[in-house]
């Protein structure tokens, strides 16, 4: 064993409603690779957070190097020698491999002039370390991922690092660039750097690292070198929670298959065949980047399918834009309220009637103001929407009631399917449960509903059927009583049955 | 209940640009007892217009999170337009019609580039600028265009320089356009999802609603308004000079951003941009009644234009 690098123990920080780190123990040691493994939303981001100094921990204590240490943001920390890759990549396509190693910190001589010269040369010579054969005054942007990640691990060797944390580094690389990471990584362990990979691909996880540290609901659930445990206990300690009973399942006679999907492509889904009846609620379970939420928007056609058909009732249709998917009757609420949900600025009744303004206006297009103002308040009374009022901008309402006008604006069009995704992340414990029971109202009413959710508890708890993706495929689906957490954990991942 | 009176913000914004208005008008009448009579202000009103109309138009395309910078060529092809149409004796009505159908069409082109394809609207309209400038000028072969002695000119003078109850045609035109301004943003669909476009594209697209028809609606408004004010300076001159409305684009977002206009869309008022045009319009007619230089005009026109907008962005 190594020297201890970088120690921190009962690691504690709550947002308000929410415990998202609750005692955390995270060990880094030199020469070893420690896996940091959870499921979304499990606290990995929010430790790493704590970590750079980025939030400010409540309790716990951070030993760096031998001493108590505090970092007051990514700058101090990153000087002190702990880098982190993150997911999306933090450089700049149009400035040289070299300028992005160095921004900001470029060599220069006693006039502030910069040393080209000398930094080209230290570039390189980073660059051929990790066995880049690239010159360090190639444009960024002619870069592949794999390469551009590459840079960015030259970026942390530069800073002398001694703790070096990859966040889901090879989400977007191909099998060769893979290889290539993993073996910059062996020599990094060998060089004795500390390393913290954070994936959720099991595969990766008993290739490459030596120890693993499993987080659950923001607790600490386990540390023990990778040798020591199986794939499936694994998924075991990821995922072993009791379910709370705050799901009202609800008995529904299914009816006819009302939408399907016959073979569908588009980006990131591949020949996906999908059923959902009237009065059942299939849920799509999978990790971030399995395919979910494209394969929604495709359905909705906000993305353009590729390949294969959509079928309504028995007949194919067509559908090429959103409107043609709310005139087929299909109601989309996004994962991304601010981003694709809502219109931050507008009232909550501007947002509501949104979708469905045909139905409160004349065929002139003027607006029927009294008619739509009487169905807002219907829906702020039935949905228990907490707003001072349907003029107050719906960016001032909290996350639960902004999910609440999302739906009910999708409901406006009096849908037959209604497609939920994600449609209680950020949203408080009680009004989840408030949506949980407008979902089972529409299902009672014979709405066909697709819910997509990370939220694994919510999916078994909800759904009647539930189809599992792993890239842009469906790689398992299980009737409510066969699924459980491991199960659905292991087509998750990719692990084969 | 109005969109206009939605929030307490803009409620505020509106009131700030109405004191503004106001203490000026105070300022100005004590400096100068000519200010304050029917003819100073009526002069005033039909002076500031011209720039309000275009103001409508552009505060419609601001909305949506773009810009028109193409407005004053546009005023000047429609002028050339109307004055030839005039000259050569048709009648007022298909001059008229013949301008605003023009004017259309080009915003439509807009439009047209910038939802189809995907060009920025600062870019797209760069081009409408530099083209139908370089249209006007082929047409006019670079000479002002008069609409010459007969009764049809004489009719069509009407619009710049008529009177209908002791108030000038151009007022008339002026309040017209903004109250069918006020009621289509307010009361209508396509009012409301030009506000949702500029506050959210994405989430307008995924709400159902054709994105694109509304830009090319929005600039073939902000043309045909345009096409209007040309028609009032054209008819005015009795002629039509292939320069007018050279720098026109500036006057009327300055008018849009002193209502209380977001640039970034979504956000504003109609009411809004009739009180900036008219801060604009006073100050024009007050640096005038108080003698100041026009070089200095323009240097004081900027000034007060900067300190308003300094005051709204501390202020939110």
């Amino acid at each position: 064993m190594g020297t201890e690098l970088l120690k921190l123990e009962g690691i504690e920080k709550s947002f308000p409603g929410v415990k998202a780190l609750d005692g955390v123990n995270l060990t880094v040691t030199a020469g070893r690779v420690m896996a940091l493994m959870g499921e979304n939303g499990a606290g990995k981001s929010t430790l790493m957070k704590v970590l750079t100094g980025i939030y400010k921990r409540d309790a716990g204590s951070m030993t760096y190097l031998g001493k108590k240490t505090e970092f007051k943001g990514p700058a101090q920390s990153q000087a002190a020698g702990i880098s982190i890759i993150h997911q999306e990549l933090n450089l700049l396509p149009e400035l040289s491999i070299a300028e992005n190693i160095f921004l900001g910190r470029e060599k220069t001589g006693a006039f502030g002039n910069i040393q080209w010269n000398t930094m080209y040369r230290e570039a390189d010579e980073l660059l051929q370390r990790l066995g880049v054969t690239r010159s360090s005054k190639t444009r960024l942007g002619d870069l592949g991922i794999g390469e551009q990640q590459m840079v960015e691990i030259a970026k942390a060797l530069s800073f002398e690092s001694r703790v070096i944390i990859m966040d889901e580094p090879t989400d977007a690389l191909t099998d060769t660039e893979t290889r290539a990471l993993f073996t910059v990584i062996n020599e990094l362990r060998d060089a004795g750097y500390g390393v913290v990979y954070i994936s959720h691909r099991l595969k990766e996880i008993f290739e490459i690292c030596d120890d693993v540290t499993i987080l659950r609901d923001g607790k600490f659930i386990a540390e023990m070198p990778v040798k020591d445990i199986t794939e499936d206990r694994l998924i075991e300690l990821m995922v072993g929670r009791k379910l709370e009973d705050q799901y009202p399942r609800i008995a529904v006679a299914k009816g006819n298959v009302s939408l399907e999907t016959d073979n569908i492509s588009a980006a990131g889904v591949n020949q996906v065949c999908l059923q959902v009846s009237e009065g059942e609620i299939v849920g799509i379970a999978g990790l971030m980047g399995a395919g979910r939420t494209e394969l929604m928007k495709a359905i909705f056609g906000a993305n353009p399918l590729t390949d294969g058909c959509i079928n309504l009732n028995g007949k194919k249709i067509t559908i090429n834009t959103p409107k043609d998917a709310l005139d087929a009757g299909i109601a989309f609420i996004s994962e991304d309220r601010k981003a694709d949900g809502l219109v931050l600025g507008l009232s909550v009744k501007e947002n509501m009637t949104l979708s469905a303004l045909r139905h409160f206006s004349h065929a002139s297009g003027q607006l029927h103001h009294s008619k739509e103002r009487d169905a807002v308040d219907e829906y702020i009374d039935t949905f228990n929407i907490k707003t001072p009022g349907r003029h107050q901008p719906v960016g001032n309402l909290s996350g639960g009631n902004q999910q609440k006008v999302a739906i009910a604006k999708g409901l406006m069009t009096r849908p037959k399917i209604l497609i939920l995704d994600e449609p209680t992340r950020g949203v408080d414990v009680g009004a989840k449960k408030e949506i949980y029971q407008l979902i089972n109202t529409f299902k009672k009413e014979g709405m066909s509903i697709i819910l997509v959710s990370s939220d694994m508890p919510e999916i078994l708890g909800m759904s009647d059927r539930i189809i599992v993706m792993h890239e842009g495929c469906i790689s398992g689906e299980f009737t409510a009583a066969e699924a459980n957490q491991e199960n659905i954990m292991a087509c998750a991942v990719g692990k084969k049955r | 209940m109005t969109t206009a009176k939605k929030t307490l913000t803009t409620r505020l914004i509106e009131q700030k640009t109405l004191i503004a208005l106001i203490i000026m008008v105070i300022v100005v009448s004590l400096l100068n007892p000519n200010f304050f009579t029917t003819g100073n202000i009526l002069n005033t009103l039909r002076q500031t217009a011209v720039n309000a109309i275009i103001a409508v138009g552009m505060t419609m395309v601001i909305l949506t999170a773009g810009i028109d910078l193409s407005v004053g060529s546009i005023l000047a092809l429609c002028g050339a337009i109307s004055a030839s149409l005039i000259a050569s004796e048709l009648p007022v009505f298909i001059a008229v019609t013949a301008a605003l159908a023009a004017g259309a069409i080009v915003g439509g082109f807009s439009g047209i580039v910038i939802a189809k394809g995907k060009v920025q609207a600062f870019i797209a309209t760069l081009v409408s600028m530099t083209l139908v400038r370089g249209l006007t000028l082929v047409y006019t072969d670079g000479r002002p265009i008069s609409t010459g002695f007969t009764d049809v000119a004489d009719s069509f003078a009407f619009i710049g320089t008529g009177h209908m109850l002791g108030i000038p045609v151009p007022i008339w035109i002026m309040a017209f356009t903004f109250l069918a301004a006020w009621y289509l943003l307010n009361h209508t669909r396509l009012g409301r999802y030009i506000y949702a476009l500029g506050g959210n594209e994405a989430a307008t697209r995924l709400s159902g609603i054709n994105v694109d028809r509304i830009k090319i609606a929005v600039y073939s408004m902000c043309g045909l308004l345009s096409a209007l004010a040309g028609l009032i300076v054209t008819s005015r001159l009795s002629s039509a000079q292939p320069t007018a409305g050279a720098g026109y684009e500036l006057d009327a977002i300055a008018a849009v951003v002193l209502g209380g206009t977001s640039l970034m869309g979504g956000k504003g008022t109609i009411i809004g941009t009739l009180l900036g045009a008219l801060i604009i319009g006073v100050l024009n007619n007050a640096l005038n009644l108080l003698d100041v230089s026009s070089y200095y005009q323009m240097i004081a026109k900027a000034l007060v234009i900067l300190l308003a907008v300094l005051i709204d962005t501390k202020s939110k």
